[in-house]
């Protein structure tokens, strides 16, 4: 891009001094040229971003480590200011802030088949009891509890 | 949908000092702002004094529920009814935020250039929202590709770049209140402009252009 411009540019001044109104299309010619490619360029970064965006909603605060390896600098910096600005859209919520990542699908029931895909230790429910997750464990937990292990990949619901 | 649970009298819900609404009004308001948010292409006016009365129904619902036995059949009940009326709401403000993630540009021109007696688009917690989303987006591309072009060419105009929602676009609608003479207008050069009556309950597909008006006044409802 940098050689196209200055081309136009030597072109315009010499148009300019000159009086050569011949260069003027190639100097169109050019300019168009250089849009394009900062159109393509910004497209391609922006798309960058949406996908970004999408992996918040899908991972949650903290990203896989292979994933954070794939983005530049200003792609963490940009995705750590978008989890600033939506946190404090949730926290905003009613009195404590309501979690909208939650809730992505229409609850169905209250208690859910879930068998476990890897080791992750030990899991608390709300009424107390210790749930060791082992892998290929199956738990009839409730369904608030699971949906983040679910989609971080260490649960998986099983629907009989 | 079943009466939510008003075990200590929350019968009354004071919608900003206007008419005193029960809770079973007020969630089928909260359903109809997010059936229409969820298939209107553009972002529609924001309902914030129903999100804020439904949040606080929910934390009233959540406190009787913790004073209920464990065990007892009604519990369950009522914990279903939290769930569907907080994913309802999470719904609703999810794809609210989606909108104004996907056309903040042409949001906050129209924020801008909005009358002061007109009624907002956003509440407050989204206008902060999108003026910091608009912010980082620029800041990136900044630092990452356009610092390194040539000079002229070092903005993005943002309005242009960044299409804008899809008015055309077909929706379904049930009429709630009759409506006379809509003018349809024509598509092709060959059609020519005609007016519609349209009766209470009956159910039509239609360019969303058309009917946005109603939908904001809550003559239609989107289906």
């Amino acid at each position: 891009m940098e050689s196209l411009y200055e081309q136009n540019q030597s072109d315009v001044n010499e148009a300019k001094s000159d009086g050569r109104a011949e260069l003027i299309p190639s100097i169109k010619l050019r300019h168009c040229c250089l849009l394009r490619n900062q159109r393509c360029v910004a497209a391609y970064l922006y798309d960058r971003l949406l996908r970004i965006r999408a992996l918040r909603w899908e991972y949650g605060s903290v990203l896989p480590a292979n994933v954070r390896f794939h983005m530049c600098a200003e792609e963490l910096q940009w995705f750590s200011q978008y989890k600033k600005s939506l946190a404090s859209f949730m926290r905003s919520l009613g009195a404590d802030g309501l979690d909208i990542t939650q809730d992505m699908k229409p609850p169905k029931s209250l208690y859910i088949e879930v068998r476990c895909l890897k080791d992750h230790g030990e899991f608390e429910i709300d009424d107390g009891t210790v749930i060791l997750l082992k892998k290929n464990s199956q738990h009839f937990l409730p369904r608030w509890k699971c949906e983040q292990l679910i989609r971080q990949g260490v649960l998986e619901h099983v629907m009989s | 949908m079943s009466d939510p649970p008003s075990d200590d009298g929350s019968d009354a819900i004071h919608d900003d000092g206007q008419d005193v609404m029960t809770p079973a009004e007020l969630i089928a308001k909260l359903e109809e702002a997010w059936l229409n948010e969820k298939f209107s292409p553009e972002l529609l006016e924001n309902r914030s004094e129903v999100v804020e009365c439904v949040m606080e129904q929910l934390t009233h619902m959540e406190a009787n529920l913790q004073r209920v036995k464990k065990g007892d059949a009604k519990a369950s009940m009522h914990r279903m009814e939290i769930d569907r009326i907080r994913f309802v709401l999470s719904s609703y403000l999810r794809s609210r935020l989606q909108k104004i993630e996907r056309f903040f540009p042409h949001i906050l021109e129209r924020e801008k250039s909005r009358g002061e007696g007109d009624p907002s688009l956003l509440s407050p917690e989204e206008f902060a929202f999108a003026k910091e989303y608009h912010a980082n987006t620029e800041t990136y591309l900044k630092a990452v590709a356009l610092k390194r072009m040539p000079p002229n060419l070092q903005t993005v105009d943002m309005l242009k770049a960044v299409p804008e929602p899809c008015l055309d676009s077909f929706v379904f609608l049930r009429v709630k209140e009759r409506q006379e003479n809509i003018l349809i207008e024509p598509e092709t050069d060959d059609q020519r402009e005609y007016v519609v009556d349209m009766e209470e309950g009956s159910q039509h597909l239609m360019r969303y252009r058309t009917i946005a008006p109603l939908v904001s006044s809550g003559a239609v409802q989107l289906i």
